[in-house]
């Protein structure tokens, strides 16, 4: 009877066990699909950063703003200025 | 079970087996060792190759992450140099030449022919690895899978680019093709830029694809991001300006270096010919140099504020002397007579450097002796390497005192017979700018000192105040280089217009042009040396050819670093006629 008992509780133990695996495989292999998404985000997101960079760097090229400035917006360097002082 | 255990207990009959039974196990038994026997064989012997090979395709992998390479900044986080991730595209051809449909649309956004392609594949059919594409964008890899040919995949790779392109071309310098550095900054911050790759262990099928990750053993370390003393506003000025004037006057090539006195930092540094970093295909070797560092000149007249400077400390001359200039043409020995553009008479200091007078030059060396000139020259850093580190870099000539006579010591100090780069040119003058005290200089941003450079006083602050304003003459409308000024700010500079050495001496046919300026005079905050060497226009005086580079580059840097103007009020109508020649 005792024995009995014992093996019935073992039974549930294992049981119990068992499911447990599968959900923590389960989990596993879940967050490892989470991880891999995220690591493609990442990538995706470096890739986007450093081509906005170059591209940013390519607009706002000292030279090209210089075109620009004097050629669409007829800007020149000012040659007559004046000095004011703060508080005057 | 329970329950029939028991009773069948109890109704069994003990009877022996009959003998055919075990005899009949033992056959079996036989036949099945056998045929087990056979296939072992079958499988060891026989197929093993191609077994070995099967699983080999399916076997658990380590592969290796790639690593970003470090990007290059400037002093405000513009990129100089930026690795950004590409796609390459490769195939297991076998298993592409199944799906003979999708040759066709593969071919397209790859932009091949299709029949290349199938070429291509068939000739490398047994192959599990081939690259039919590589460094695509990765908006064009996208295009190469959405075809879903089987058997393509693709592989990350980085690029390197180079946004400043030839403006800093030589400066940053370049990677190989496996992505170290070769050249320029590339080449000399490497340990730093370059990344640690890491490593997965994964399970791959027979086609290559990632079945299963079993690990992450290792993740990959990115390189190190370095920040320069370069202000990239300025160099793109100072390349710009540089190479108009190279092509205005059909000169061979030029340099433009800019300093800032107080710091030693290296604010601008242009070499032209130059080469776009950014495509490889057609370089040009000669664009490939920094002159500024691996090109040594003689520095000819702009070395004769530095032994005036020298002079002053040592009580040789005070700031009021009068030097007779001998009516231009002195008689050192026999061997040197040296000689002045015209007759200057007796000029002060000031005079002396405003008409570039290489008598009185001569003389204050010859008042000095060969040892201190040689000493002053050292200590501003001639004959040695700079602190930049920058691969390459040349020490230039200063040759030893003991050999010195009178003709070397009086050549020397109007800039014969010493040999110097642009950088070192440049550093020297930041000494005069910072009141004497010498900064060694830095072309990247550290946080902790580089050892054994600490700042030198190499004069004391009254001499080297002294030679700034003795020097503000030569921007004047009486100097050499009038073309110099700046409206709004007052310049201490020096012209320099220097004989190159030729197969037989000194040639007369080719010259190099030099500038050596600073503003504003009480306080210096850019120091910028120009050199064009051999302008074959009209002009190929200092003055004429470096000066303008001088006075364009630094409008531009003035307003960027937003200097005060120190001469206050209007400006008059000449500064903007002058600045009229421009356009």
């Amino acid at each position: 009877m005792k024995s009995a008992l014992l093996l019935a509780a073992l039974l549930v133990v294992n049981l119990v066990a068992a499911v447990a695996v599968v959900g923590a495989k389960h989990e596993s292999r879940s967050l490892r699909a989470d991880l891999q998404s995220l690591r493609v985000e990442r990538d995706e997101l470096n890739t986007e950063w450093a081509q906005l960079q170059l591209e940013e760097s390519a607009w706002a090229n000292p030279d090209r703003i210089g075109r620009l400035a004097s050629s669409k917006l007829e800007m020149s360097h000012p040659d007559e200025f004046i000095m004011l002082e703060a508080g005057q | 079970m329970k329950q029939q255990r028991p009773t069948r207990r109890r109704n069994v009959k003990l009877e022996p087996p009959p003998a055919w039974r075990a005899r009949a196990v033992l056959i079996g038994f036989a036949v099945f060792g056998v045929v087990l026997a056979g296939r072992a064989f079958d499988l060891q012997v026989v197929e093993h190759e191609f077994l070995a090979q099967e699983g080999e395709k399916r076997h658990l992998r380590t592969v290796e992450v790639p690593a970003v390479r470090g990007a290059i900044r400037d002093r405000n986080g513009e990129p100089l140099a930026l690795s950004a991730p590409t796609e390459s595209v490769w195939a297991v051809p076998s298993a592409l030449l199944e799906a003979p449909e999708k040759l066709g649309p593969l071919a397209r956004v790859l932009d091949m022919k299709t029949d290349d392609l199938r070429e291509r594949l068939r000739a490398h059919a047994s192959r599990q690895f081939l690259y039919l594409r590589r460094q695509l964008s990765p908006a064009e890899g996208r295009m190469v899978m959405a075809v879903e040919a089987p058997g393509v995949f693709l592989q990350r790779e980085y690029k390197r680019y180079y946004p400043a392109g030839e403006a800093a071309a030589q400066l940053v310098g370049l990677t190989n093709i496996d992505g170290a550095g070769q050249e320029g900054l590339e080449l000399a911050l490497q340990a730093r830029l370059d990344g640690q790759p890491g490593s997965r262990r994964v399970i791959k099928d027979r086609l290559g694809r990632v079945v299963d990750d079993i690990a992450e053993f290792a993740p990959p370390r990115a390189g190190q991001d370095i920040r320069l003393t370069v202000d990239l506003r300025l160099q793109y000025a100072a390349y710009r300006e540089l190479k108009a004037a190279v092509e205005r006057n059909r000169a061979s090539s030029g340099m433009v270096v800019m300093v800032e006195p107080s710091s030693g930092d290296v604010l601008a540094m242009a070499s032209y010919p130059s080469f776009n970093p950014n495509n490889r295909d057609a370089l040009d070797p000669s664009g490939l140099r920094h002159r500024a560092v691996t090109d040594t000149f003689e520095p000819g007249s702009t070395i004769k504020p530095l032994i005036m400077a020298r002079a002053l400390d040592e009580g040789r001359i005070g700031p009021g002397s009068v030097i007779d200039t001998e009516g231009g043409v002195w008689r050192v020995s026999r061997d040197l007579t040296v000689r002045d553009f015209r007759d200057y008479g007796d000029v002060d200091l000031k005079r002396l450097l405003t008409k570039s007078s290489n008598v009185g030059a001569a003389k204050i060396g010859l008042e000095l002796g060969p040892e201190s000139v040689w000493q002053t020259y050292l200590d501003f850093g001639f004959g040695a390497e700079t602190a930049s580190g920058f691969p390459g870099e040349r020490t230039g000539v200063l040759r030893d005192f003991y050999n010195w006579g009178r003709v070397e010591t009086a050549t020397a100090a109007y800039g014969y017979g010493v040999a110097v780069t642009g950088l070192q040119l440049a550093g020297a003058y930041a000494a005069l700018a910072n009141d004497g005290l010498a900064q060694s200089l830095k072309l990247v941003r550290e946080q902790t000192q580089v050892l054994g450079s600490e700042p030198r006083q190499v004069v004391t602050p009254q001499a080297a105040r002294t030679v700034r304003q003795k020097m503000s003459g030569v921007v004047s409308n009486e100097g050499t280089a009038s073309r110099a000024a700046l409206p709004g700010y007052s310049v201490a500079g020096k012209t320099g217009t220097v004989r190159k050495v030729g197969g037989s001496g000194y040639n007369r046919e080719r010259h190099q042009s030099l500038f050596v300026g600073m503003t504003p005079l009480d306080n210096p905050r850019v120091v910028t040396v120009v050199v064009i060497d051999e302008p074959r226009g009209k002009d190929y005086y200092g003055g004429a050819v470096a000066a303008p580079v001088f006075a364009r580059v630094m409008r531009d840097a003035l307003r960027v670093m937003k200097v005060r103007p120190d001469q206050g009020g209007t400006l008059t109508a000449d500064a903007a006629a002058a600045d009229g020649e421009r356009s």
